[in-house]
């Protein structure tokens, strides 16, 4: 648990950072929480060159209000998340998918922009981040982009990145009026990640569903946003027909990941029934009062 | 017993400020000047033929100061050493060093000595092994069939032992009985990670020709006489100390190839030399457990009764035997009767090769084995018969009177009161109602399990007639000048708390105050002789060393007592640690007021040597057998395969109790480990031998939110063993535990046909079972 050589820079400005990174290419890497690059290093799986420590860059943490959107900068930790009354108020789904990451030290420590970029396929955050449809702020040299959660993640840990890019702000609507939300996992034993995991935001205007958002983590390669069983439920009315929907779709052109812990019939299998667990439990925490049966 | 204070006391570990304050020295923590330091390239292939090493670019780097490989040390350094007196034993060479083979994932290649250990994980990186892989296996029913690959050359047939024991009529047994009952078993090949990982620490001192060596180990006493045996030094120059050691479970009851490869370079180099374990290592390399694969066959009469049980079992070796390797399944063997009267048993087993680390002793060390099949047996057969799973087990208790009761597989159970521990526990839990709760539950599709598991175990070893290096211990208390007392141990406790316990004996042996009591353990130069601490032997047999030495102290102390009064030693009192002569109460002078006089030598009786201390070697007649009843209530998912304990009751007896505390903290923490390899750890090989759970990211291990809340209660029957009246607690968590939790997910499954489960019973498991079938309706119960 040596890791090999490298060289270690704490820059004091993003523009510092983003120069450091076009200078070192493909042997930098950025340096947030470290709970997912430290351990790589130290088995040598990773070996860069040279790490840059974003800790002491002002402005990249925190949580904010603006209008109808919050913002939370890449290096909140996930402590600070789970924690944040004003998440807690105007976008539950993140504090409490935030509490669900690994342990005490892991939160405290761990920083939502780092587990974004590092795109585990197992990370409990990317689940929440599709489901409501968040959106990243990527910063480069020349310019910087605002770009859909869905349209993040690429493959197994890889992202729209570019090398000389930077998550700098994560933005999530304010959610309004009547909504629920859930997050539910199936944990894996010894890491604590998903073997699946499903967050599920859902919007109620007269007894119908005029919005919804589902996020699947540990299915894929990639986490992704379950369009299928989106479709069949928007603008549903939500009845006993709604909240029994049919989840089959769920794992839907999806190639799920087969492991020692779980194989990938029985990840299909569990993401069916979180899936349709989250939607419930959504539901309920909505307020909508169902006729009994 | 006399009338005791400490003894039976709630005290709270002494040894616990300096553990939760971080100022406990661990080996890692020693620092001694102009150490150097090692890290250890280790095989990436589970069976590979050498063919290069090239090692110059690696000892070019800056700070390398040597890169040793197994070809250069094969002559230098004795083999691992095995402890067996079985002639079917099969012992491959087991270098410190690989020599021209790798047989399993992890096994050390090169060792790499620089000045920091940077530099030597570095130098690792520059070194080139040129292998030559071979065909592997890991499975051990794979390796005994005919194709497979060998592993050791000298024997193709891959077995490395095989051990029998047939007692009763058990041919009769079989042909007489109204049923018999198969079933398959699987133990899975669990890691026993202690907190701390393995570490050595090495000096040699030329001058005065001593090597110490600091390792985290469980037995000093022991490494001391094999290491200077590996090394080819005189005994009495080398000196083993176990500094803090940060837990065991067996793991460290061992003599590894680091402990002879660092007191070598310690020699070579002439410089203190470490070498500390790191996690992956610790499970690729540090011994596992279990590993048993069997095939169990219980013949029973109509109303219960058992007649005869046969075992056939496949022991998985891993590549080469550790210490007590080959001693492990035959434990399994000698408590195949559980706690019950079964007339004939018989167990066959074949240990196996395979290309892996090597299996030995870790928690309860062949009984969780033996308890898991005779308590999983009790319940299939119940299940078979009909019977509710208490009334079979009722059935075939031996009686309290019954003691000493003498079983079938050679043993004598030194006393017992199964029948108690069970009633005990079957009013704590609740059972009555448990049981129409489940049958209510049932009729709403929840399914909710009962689990029993009335356990018996082996402990206090053991007499030396039994064990491979002694089974006796050493122990001796001193009073010094002060009045202070010093108490040496030949145990070496890991986390066990006899620090404390302990102390507590000799505290109300002499009615000396707790604090002005010292327990002194871990280092062969100060304490001269001893055994170890494993076996759940530490208190039961190193305790009553104790509390002989201090016996011996206060009868010595009698005596000058005596001799000052100028009275009959028979005539003194002795009460809160003073002497006093009978019907002059004012007239008396304490323990610790005698060792004064005991040392200044002025007025002791004629030809009494000086001084005022004792030592004491106890030889225990017979094991101890502390028993007990667990009881666990699960409800299991069916659609995620989930399992949730609601509900966990231990009635556990081991014999008297010194310190409730630490009887407490033992059962819990087994409990733990019992509870881990019941429902989710597992070491995984793949086919061809690589590791796949490598770290704690895949090796699960409970957590505090894994355990649910434990019910503790305790019955005490003292054994007549030793005069302390222990059995020893440090097992019986892990043994009774597991098939109480994996009887209670099977008997949550009753509906859905299910009559067993391998461990771990993994929710993807669990959700398969319950794929087959529809449950059946509710019909309450069995």
């Amino acid at each position: 648990m040596i890791p090999a050589p490298f060289d270690y820079v704490r820059p004091t400005t993003l523009d510092e950072a983003i120069r450091l990174l076009a200078a070192n290419g493909d042997e930098a890497k950025l340096l947030a929480g470290g709970h997912s690059l430290l351990p790589l290093v130290k088995l040598r799986l990773a070996n860069p060159k040279i790490l840059i420590d974003l800790s002491r860059i002002s402005g990249l943490s925190g949580i904010r209000q603006e209008g109808d959107q919050i913002i939370i900068g890449a290096l909140t930790t996930h402590y600070e998340i789970e924690s944040s009354e004003l998440l807690k108020q105007a976008c539950p789904l993140l504090p409490e998918t935030a509490r669900m990451i690994g342990d005490v030290q892991v939160r405290n420590r761990g920083t939502i922009g780092g587990s974004l970029a590092h795109a585990d396929p197992a990370a409990d955050l990317p689940a929440a981040i599709l489901a409501l449809g968040a959106e990243l702020r990527l910063t480069g040299s020349d310019d910087e982009r605002w770009i859909k959660g869905e349209d993040f993640f690429l493959d197994l840990m890889t992202t729209v990145l570019k090398p000389t890019e930077i998550i700098t702000e994560i933005r999530v609507p304010v959610l309004s009026g009547r909504f629920g939300t859930a997050y539910l996992k199936m944990p894996q034993k010894a890491s604590g990640f998903a073997i699946v995991g499903v967050a599920v935001w859902i919007k109620v205007e007269d007894k119908a569903c005029t919005a919804i958002g589902v996020g699947v983590t540990g299915l894929g390669a990639k986490p992704f946003r379950a369009k299928e069983v989106e479709k069949k439920l928007w603008g549903k009315r939500i009845d006993h027909t709604f909240i029994d929907a049919d989840a089959s779709h769920v794992d839907h052109g999806i190639d799920p990941l087969d492991d020692i812990h779980a194989s990938a019939p029985f990840r299909a299998h569990l993401a069916r029934v979180y899936t349709h667990r989250a939607i419930q439990e959504a539901v309920k925490r909505a307020g909508v009062s169902m006729p009994s049966r | 017993m006399p009338v005791s204070k400490m003894v039976g006391a709630k005290v709270k570990r002494r040894e616990d400020p300096r553990l939760i304050s971080g100022l406990a020295h661990y080996v890692d923590d020693i620092i001694l000047p102009n150490t150097l330091h090692v890290a250890i390239l280790r095989s990436p292939y589970a069976h590979a033929r050498i063919k290069s090493i090239e090692t110059d670019a690696a000892l070019k780097q800056p700070g390398v100061v040597a890169v040793i490989t197994g070809a250069e040390i094969r002559d230098k350094i004795g083999l691992i050493p095995v402890a067996s007196d079985n002639p079917s034993l099969r012992v491959p060479k087991h270098y410190v060093l690989a020599v021209d083979k790798v047989c399993y994932v992890g096994e050390g290649v090169v060792a790499a000595v620089a000045e920091d250990r940077y530099a030597a994980r570095d130098a690792l990186d520059l070194i080139r092994v040129d292998y030559e892989p071979l065909p592997a296996v890991s499975d051990p029913e794979k390796a005994l069939a005919a194709g497979s690959p060998v592993i050791h050359s000298e024997w193709p047939d891959n077995v490395a032992f095989r051990w029998s024991l047939k007692q009763g009529n058990l041919a009769g047994a079989f042909k007489e009985a109204h049923k018999v009952v198969r079933q398959r078993l699987v133990h899975q090949r669990l890691a026993p990670i202690a907190i701390e990982p393995r570490g050595v620490l090495a000096r040699y001192l030329p001058g005065e020709k001593e090597l110490t060596l600091w390792s985290s180990t469980q037995i000093p006493h022991l490494l001391k006489t094999q290491l200077s045996l590996m090394l080819k030094l005189p005994e009495n120059h080398v000196r083993v100390i176990a500094p803090e050691v940060g837990g065991g479970f067996g793991s460290k009851l061992n003599v590894y190839a680091e402990e002879g490869l660092i007191g070598y370079l310690a020699l070579k180099l002439n410089r203190p030399v470490k070498w500390i374990e790191g996690r992956r290592e610790n499970i690729q390399t540090t011994i596992h457990g279990r590993g048993q694969v069997g095939e169990a066959e219980v013949a029973v009469k109509k109303d219960g009764t058992i007649l005869g049980l046969q075992y056939k079992v496949i022991a998985d070796i891993g590549a080469y035997h550790q210490l007590l390797t080959p001693g492990i399944p035959p434990l399994t063997g000698l408590m195949l009767s559980g706690s019950y009267k079964i007339p004939a048993i018989a167990m066959e087993i074949t240990g196996v090769f395979t290309n892996k680390m090597a299996t030995d002793a870790y928690r309860g060390a062949g009984r969780p084995e033996a308890t898991y099949v005779v308590e999983r047996m009790m319940d299939r057969v119940a299940q078979e018969l009909g019977m509710m799973p208490v009334e079979i087990r009722k059935k075939n208790f031996p009686m309290p009177k019954e003691f000493p009761f003498k079983t079938a597989t050679g043993l004598a159970y030194d006393s017992g009161n199964y029948q108690a521990a069970l009633d005990k526990a079957l009013k704590l839990a609740g059972y009555e109602k448990l049981r129409r709760e489940q049958k209510k539950l049932r009729s709403q599709g929840r399914y909710l399990g009962i689990g029993l598991s009335t356990y018996v175990e082996i402990c206090a070893m053991g007499p030396s007639a039994a064990m491979p290096a002694g089974g006796w211990e050493y122990g001796a208390v001193r009073v010094e000048p002060t009045g202070k007392v010093t108490v040496l141990t030949g145990v070496s406790p890991h986390g066990q708390g006899q620090e404390t316990s302990f102390a507590q004996i000799v505290a109300d042996q002499l009615g000396v105050d707790l604090d002005d009591i010292t327990v002194i353990h871990g280092d062969t130069s100060v304490v001269p002789s001893g055994i170890g601490t494993f076996g759940s032997r530490a208190t039961a047999v190193g305790g009553t060393a104790i509390y002989q030495a201090a016996e011996k102290v206060k009868e010595k102390a009698r005596e000058i007592a005596a001799h000052l009064f100028e009275a009959d030693p028979e005539d003194l009192n002795f009460s809160e640690g003073r002497f006093s002569v009978k019907g002059v109460p004012k007239k008396g002078l304490t323990i610790q007021q005698i060792a004064l006089e005991a040392h200044m030598a002025r007025k002791l009786p004629k030809k009494m040597e000086p001084g005022l201390s004792a030592t004491s070697v106890f030889e225990p007649s017979n094991f101890t057998f502390p028993f007990g009843t667990h009881i666990c209530v699960v409800e299991v998912e069916p659609q995620t395969g989930r399992v949730e304990i609601k509900k966990y009751v231990a009635v556990d007896d081991c014999g008297r109790v010194i310190n409730p505390l630490l009887v407490d903290g033992q059962i819990q923490g087994g409990i733990a480990q019992g509870l881990g390899q019941a429902l989710f750890e597992e070491v995984v090989y793949d086919e061809n031998g690589q590791l796949l759970t490598s770290s704690l990211m895949d090796y699960a291990l409970p957590r505090a939110v894994d355990l649910p809340h434990l019910d503790l209660a305790r019955t005490e029957t003292p054994t007549p063993v030793n005069p302390l009246g222990v059995k020893g607690v440090g097992e019986a968590g892990t043994i009774g535990s597991t098939p109480a939790i994996v009887n209670a997910v099977v008997d949550a499954l009753v509906p859905f046909g299910v009559t067993h489960i391998d461990m771990p019973l993994k929710p993807e498991k669990i959700w398969r079972l319950c794929q087959t079938k529809e449950p059946a309706q509710a019909r309450g119960g069995r």
